[in-house]
């Protein structure tokens, strides 16, 4: 255990902070993973570097960046006869243009919340006369999982086990960012876990066409002030793509998991929110899996009303902080929720508004 | 929601179902997606399924972080 005492020590992350702050002063980075912005807020590392260092939110959260449409679509397939909508318990809460899916389950609809998709599956068995339609939300760290789960489902010969697969990935998003026009962020803090399965080198596009400099995090706040340091080391080398996680993280990933997740599902474009429609940023079924695909079922969405005030999609592109949105800490709180940013625990307006020091009078 | 919780996995059975223990807690989950798992060995775990395989002193640390918030959240 020495090791973890020593990993510890506030007198570590001082010491980092004091390092960072000598390196100099005006540096923007975006933590790309919604678990650290948690961590971030949490341990309270934005005052602490700040003017030094700038630490900014960006599409890390995948609750957040689901479109309305792609609800709508969700709570559309959840009021469908003997259907049985079963999802992680994040998505939820999330309002679309007429409602969640836990006002769906109000007007009736059956919808039940699962730790992993496996309990979905086994619903289906228990619950043979109805229809189980896992809705899978993600980045790369949940698809294999999911997709896992159809192989399985498939080998047991499961007929009332479906997905609908709105699932999305990471490096497409960032290189939308990064193309952006005013895009002013001096480098990314990557996420550990979705880089767990699709490796380091899957953004080396960063560095190479877009000059910015990455670290793959790790969730502790000294995991997160070591990948700070070397970002900040970074500014003035030639940039790369480094991983601070490496009890976890390796350059190629784990190749299993992505042969399982390639095995199931395809690229696919995908709405983002903030991002609008990105070519090949999502997963859709394969072919040959379509029989378990709920995304083909016809389903009547009624017309989205109409705007509701709601900034995430700035948000979510590190544009503003929560506290520009004139909804923020007034209309919209974590408990009566306007956008998605506000509803998942691992939202950037609701880790402000939770953890945020002058933000909420 | 890529939130993934450190486990030692004490007990594997066939068709990719193994045990793992989290603070004394016994759990099944798949390990389809990871290569060699074996016994003793430290995972990361994500909804249901093992997503990688992590060095043990370094999961130990991390199960220490995740008493201390447990520990935090019964205080609240």
């Amino acid at each position: 255990m020495k090791y973890v005492d020593e990993f510890r020590l506030p007198g570590t992350a001082r010491s980092l902070v004091r390092k960072i702050r000598e390196l100099g002063t005006g540096a923007t980075f975006m933590e790309v993973c919604g678990t650290h912005t948690m961590a971030i807020s949490k341990a309270g590392l934005g005052p602490m570097l700040s003017p030094q260092v700038e630490l900014i939110s960006g599409p890390g959260c995948p609750v957040c960046v689901t479109s309305d449409m792609d609800i709508d679509t969700a709570v559309a397939v959840a009021h469908m006869p003997g259907v049985i909508l079963a999802t992680f318990g994040d998505m939820v809460k999330v309002p679309g243009s007429h409602g969640s899916l836990s006002d769906a389950s109000a007007e009736g609809a059956t919808v039940k919340v699962v730790y992993s998709p496996l309990e979905a599956l086994d619903l289906a068995r228990s619950e043979s006369d109805s229809e189980v339609v896992f809705l899978g939300i993600g980045f790369e760290t949940t698809a294999p999982v999911v997709a896992a789960t159809i192989l399985e489902a498939r080998k047991r010969e499961l007929r009332n086990f479906f997905v609908l697969s709105f699932h999305k990935l990471v490096p497409p998003a960032l290189r939308a960012l990064a193309a952006t026009e005013d895009f002013s962020v001096d480098g990314f803090i990557l996420p550990g876990h979705v880089s767990a399965v699709i490796g380091s080198r899957a953004y080396s596009f960063l560095p190479s066409e877009f000059g910015i400099p990455c670290v793959v995090a790790g969730f502790e706040a000294t995991d997160i002030l070591q990948s700070v340091f070397r970002l900040m080391q970074a500014l003035t080398a030639r940039p790369s793509v480094a991983i601070e996680y490496s009890r976890v993280v390796r350059p190629e990933g784990n190749q299993k998991a992505l042969s399982v997740m390639y095995e199931v599902f395809e690229p696919v474009d995908a709405e983002w929110r903030g991002l609008f429609r990105l070519p090949a940023s999502g997963l859709g079924l394969k072919e040959e899996y379509r029989e378990y695909d709920a995304g083909a079922w016809p389903v009547e969405i009624p017309p989205a009303t109409g705007d509701k005030g709601c900034r995430c999609g700035e948000v979510l592109c590190g544009k503003i902080k929560p506290s520009l949105c004139g909804l923020f800490g007034g209309a919209c709180t974590p408990d009566n929720p306007v956008g998605p940013c506000m509803v998942s625990t691992e939202g950037t307006c609701a880790s402000y508004f939770l953890y945020s020091y002058d933000e909420v009078d | 929601m890529c939130l993934a919780v450190p486990a030692e996995v004490v007990e594997i059975l066939q068709n990719d179902v193994a045990f793992i223990d989290v603070g004394g807690l016994r759990k099944k989950i798949n390990l389809s997606l990871v290569e060699g798992v074996q016994t003793g060995d430290f995972v990361l775990v994500h909804a249901g399924f093992a997503i990688e395989i992590i060095d043990e002193e370094e999961a130990r640390k991390t199960m220490e972080l995740f008493e201390e918030l447990a520990c935090l959240d019964e205080i609240r």
